[in-house]
């Protein structure tokens, strides 16, 4: 295999790979699952008693 | 609420966090001043006192190193080690670890405090420490990385949230980018040779030099505004699927951009044009985080009237899309062929360093050292404002001058007559540029007047008698 073709199926399996973490990040499956994850910033004041209005800062 | 409340009973190490934070201001004074005193003696060239150490050669690689390597880094260690622990809600991994990179970091800063002045150097841009000191920084980091993923690996949190990926890749790529680039023999004690040499050890370089910027001065700090900027707004980031994109691409794309700062030298042409797409495409993802991070506020930009530090975060943001804009359009070879050698540069560089790096630290600090010191606010709202103005201020004066000067630099040495002679000398170009030398200067006497200012308001906070300085109704309101 030349150099030019290795470059070539590189390309590719770069490109393939970007479109699969695409696909990953949006798929709709996991949308709850990053919902949380956005929350951790919160989450570890929410376990004390400041939670009462925690509700605002969904 | 609280937004700035500790959970009870939670035992996070913050004693690292509240030494790297109160160094951070301390170096970032120490780096600054370093630059206003370099930047007076473009226009005052006897402030060298006739003195070797004193003397603009060396005092440029001082500066540079204090705001990259002490401030910089500082408020990084700082910052990370409390986003790690109260992401993953557990204790700093190896604590006295911890406490070893925090004191072997201030002992290397010295040593390049005192070395860099005598006139020690690898000669390399951001790289210029001696070899002893260059195994210190290798050992120290070692130590880093392994109390950060430690700390991460005891986590009690299922997900890592993606600040912390933004701190691993840089923690991660910054050791290989110094170990490879540092690789020397050693001549001395005090003087080394670079293992590379010709195009190659520039090539090196550069990839080194613009990963230094990827990694540490972009991928660390996006860290903290992915932190700090949900924390302060009160909302989590606008999109979390943008945020993972937005590592992956970055981190991705980021390692190819360097050959930009080598068009037309002796590096092969279709490694400058490769540098050249790759930090064209580059724009993508530094826009992408960019957005995710200005957005997070939509719904709750009423905040920016009443919080400065908000404001701090969200125009650090500003100037890192501007920034993330000027530098493809500059990596453009027809543009560099304008802009490469000339003040345009620098002015770039600064509205990255001031605007973006020095504005997003200055911001997330003022929300982390009332935490750190159960205060419920920083000592005085109102010097958080006048230190906003004073550093935005500073940073447009300094980059706009820089602009002017640059493109008339650029204009005037490819400048030709008809019969093929240069229209004008390199001094008639230096003395066209004095009074954007002193606008710049005057931009750095603002920048490092609000550092002042931050100092006293850190100092009066840190020693006000427990609670009395309780949050107010607005700035709680997140």
């Amino acid at each position: 295999m030349d150099y030019g073709t290795l470059r070539g199926i590189i390309t590719i399996v770069v490109m393939v790979t970007f479109i699969g973490i695409f696909a990953w990040a949006y798929s709709s499956r996991r949308k709850d699952q990053f919902d949380d994850a956005a929350n951790l910033v919160f989450s570890d004041e929410e376990k004390t008693e400041v939670s009462k209005d925690s509700g605002e800062k969904k | 609420m609280m937004n700035h409340s500790q959970p009870q009973g939670a035992d996070y190490n913050y004693t690292i966090v509240r030494q790297f934070s109160l160094t951070t201001v301390f170096w970032g004074i120490v780096g600054m001043s370093v630059g206003v005193l370099i930047a007076a003696q473009l226009i005052w060239p006897q402030l060298n006192f006739d003195t070797p150490w004193l003397t603009y050669s060396r005092l440029r690689p001082l500066h540079t190193n204090a705001v990259i390597f002490a401030f910089g880094t500082s408020a990084l260690f700082a910052t990370s080690y409390y986003i790690v622990q109260r992401t993953c809600q557990t204790r700093l991994f190896a604590p006295r670890l911890a406490a070893f990179t925090f004191w072997g970091w201030q002992a290397i800063i010295i040593s390049a405090a005192i070395s860099l002045p005598m006139g020690f150097t690898q000669g390399k841009e951001y790289a210029e420490l001696e070899w002893p000191i260059d195994i210190a920084i290798t050992i120290v980091w070692i130590a880093y990385a392994v109390v950060f993923f430690g700390t991460i690996v005891k986590r009690t949190t299922s997900h890592i949230y993606v600040a912390n990926w933004f701190f691993g890749a840089f923690i991660i790529t910054v050791a290989v980018l110094h170990i490879v680039n540092s690789m020397a023999v050693p001549l001395s004690l005090t003087k080394s040779y670079s293992l590379y040499s010709g195009a190659v050890d520039a090539m090196v370089q550069w990839w080194y030099g613009h990963n230094a910027v990827g990694f540490l001065l972009t991928a660390g700090f996006l860290g903290m505004m992915y932190y700090f900027v949900p924390k302060q707004a009160g909302r989590p980031v606008y999109s979390y699927r943008l945020s993972i994109v937005h590592f992956w691409a970055l981190i991705a794309l980021y390692i190819w951009a360097g050959p930009h700062h080598l068009h037309y030298t002796a590096l092969p042409d279709w490694t400058q044009s490769l540098g050249m797409v790759m930090s064209l495409i580059l724009f993508a993802p530094s826009w992408g985080g960019m957005i995710n991070g200005i957005m997070t506020l939509s719904g709750a930009w009423h905040k920016l009237r009443t919080d400065p530090i908000l404001r701090f975060l969200v125009v650090s943001l500003s100037f890192y899309g501007m920034s993330t804009f000027e530098g493809p359009m500059m990596a453009i070879k027809t543009v560099n062929a304008l802009s490469h050698y000339t003040d345009w540069t620098i002015g770039h560089v600064h509205s990255g360093a001031l605007g973006w790096v020095a504005m997003v630290s200055i911001g997330s600090l003022y929300h982390l050292i009332p935490v750190l010191y159960n205060q419920g606010r920083m000592y005085s709202t109102n010097l958080i404002n006048v230190h906003f103005w004073l550093a935005t201020i500073g940073t447009v004066l300094y980059i706009v001058s820089m602009w002017i000067s640059g493109v008339m630099q650029g204009l005037m040495w490819r400048a030709v007559n008809s019969d093929g002679t240069l229209t004008y000398s390199f001094v008639e170009s230096l003395e066209a540029s004095y009074p954007f030398y002193f606008v710049r200067f005057i931009g750095g006497v603002f920048f490092l007047t609000g550092m002042f200012i931050m100092a006293y308001n850190v100092i009066r906070t840190v020693k006000a008698p427990k609670d009395s300085l309780p949050a107010i109704a607005d700035a709680k309101a997140a």
